[in-house]
């Protein structure tokens, strides 16, 4: 028999090196996160995943289940401060859900809705971050990058190419393309690439193909994200 | 039956498209019942200029794009026990704080200047007209707001849930469905 750790007074077996955040969804638990994903490595920088293991904070994506641990999720104050964190990443960028096409395809948008963010709380900062138009067959909307690092994981560790980082510390860090230009014109990325498909947030969009699934019956509309998450991600 | 004391209600649109007042009254019958519970004061719908001290809700469609603006949503303050945010632009600025990457001058050239098809053309000085800001803001960052309705427009029943709830006591919540940014 698999050993188990209990999340919330709920004992969740776990194969060695599952992290906590793998077990519990593999359980059919949901723990918010947005920088993680199934197929790849954890960044462990959204700290959406936090939770308690034994009365400290850890992010569940990076800490490996171990036998008798003790972890809180589900309780007000580490929700509260998921809610506060994501609050933080709609006043740092400029997220205007009406105008964007990944509306109800969102993973950050979701994610706020189970978390019940009626208010972005804080002062916005509204950054002036111009769009990357420049090639033929996607667009790159850096206003509503939160900087997860899935892309630069799937270009780097997927397709082999690279063409994203994240450049600068702290509250300058940002986005860019590996292009003398700084153009993704000026790269290999295709609309193949798995880099072209990761994007949580609606960043990296296809040309000409906006809004051709109507609002309201978009993947999170039909279902909260918790459930498509435990569901199986895409 | 006993006469239960109404509560007062406030609503006005600042830089909004007065979509969330149309979305307001898309709770369509369930009006008659709100006005067993209520009165409505300054509003669109009464065309009262000035919102009575005392009133209980005050409802702030849009953020603020201009100084007037900011007058009538700080006597909204002044004067509601109660403000609630109602839709996206009184949340985070929505679709007109888009000009927020922009400078004024630049924009003012745009729309009075060099835009297509102007002839004659003077940016608008009016001393009547209020001074426009350098940027959109959302309400919150002015005034203090007790709760927010997402949505754009959110929906006449997402309305319906945070004022039943609101009449009930309770604190509103909106689950799955009527939980909307778009």
């Amino acid at each position: 028999m698999n050993p188990t750790f209990t999340l919330d007074g709920r004992a969740i077996p776990f194969l060695p090196g599952q992290t906590i955040l793998q077990a519990a969804t593999a359980a059919g638990v949901f723990i918010p996160h947005l920088c993680y994903h199934p197929e790849f490595k954890p960044h462990g920088s959204c700290k959406l995943c936090t939770v308690k293991v034994n009365g400290r904070h850890t992010a569940s994506c990076t800490m490996q289940a171990a036998p008798g641990m003790s972890v809180e999720s589900e309780t007000e104050e580490i929700n509260g401060e998921r809610r506060a964190l994501t609050q933080m990443l709609f006043v740092e960028g400029n997220h205007y859900c009406p105008s964007c096409e990944k509306s109800g395809d969102c993973q950050l948008q979701a994610t706020a809705y189970h978390l019940g963010m009626m208010s972005p709380h804080y002062d916005h900062f509204f950054p002036n971050r111009p769009v990357d138009a420049s090639h033929p067959e996607v667009l790159l909307d850096f206003n509503r990058c939160i900087l997860c690092s899935l892309c630069v994981r799937a270009s780097r560790d997927v397709d082999g190419k690279n063409v994203f980082a994240l450049s600068g510390r702290g509250i300058d860090t940002h986005l860019i393309v590996n292009a003398a230009s700084g153009k993704l014109a000026d790269t290999d990325f295709t609309l193949a690439d798995k880099a072209a498909q990761v994007c949580p947030v609606g960043v990296i969009l296809k040309k000409r193909k906006g809004f051709a699934v109507p609002i309201g019956e978009r993947t999170y509309d039909k279902a909260p994200i918790a459930s498509v998450a435990v569901a199986g991600e895409k | 039956m006993s006469e239960k004391k109404k509560l007062r209600v406030a609503t006005t649109s600042l830089a909004g498209c007065f979509g969330c007042h149309m979305s307001f009254l898309d709770i369509d019958e369930r009006l008659f019942t709100l006005l067993e519970h209520v009165d409505f004061d300054r509003s669109p719908l009464t065309d009262i200029k000035t919102v009575t001290p005392g009133t209980d809700i005050g409802i702030i469609e849009g953020g603020l794009c201009n100084a007037e603006n900011v007058h009538v949503l700080r006597e909204f303050r002044a004067n509601c026990k109660v403000l609630i945010a109602l839709g996206a632009c009184a949340i985070n600025g929505g679709l007109p704080a888009q000009r927020n990457s922009l400078s004024l001058p630049a924009i003012f050239d745009e729309v009075y200047h060099s835009g297509f098809g102007l002839t004659n053309s003077l940016i608008p000085n009016d001393p009547e007209l209020p001074l426009v800001l350098d940027q959109v803001h959302p309400i919150h960052e002015v005034v203090k707001v007790d709760y927010f309705v997402p949505g754009c427009p959110p929906s006449g029943d997402a309305i319906w849930k945070v004022l039943t709830d609101l009449l009930a006591g309770k604190e509103p919540t909106l689950q799955h469905g009527l939980m909307h940014y778009d």
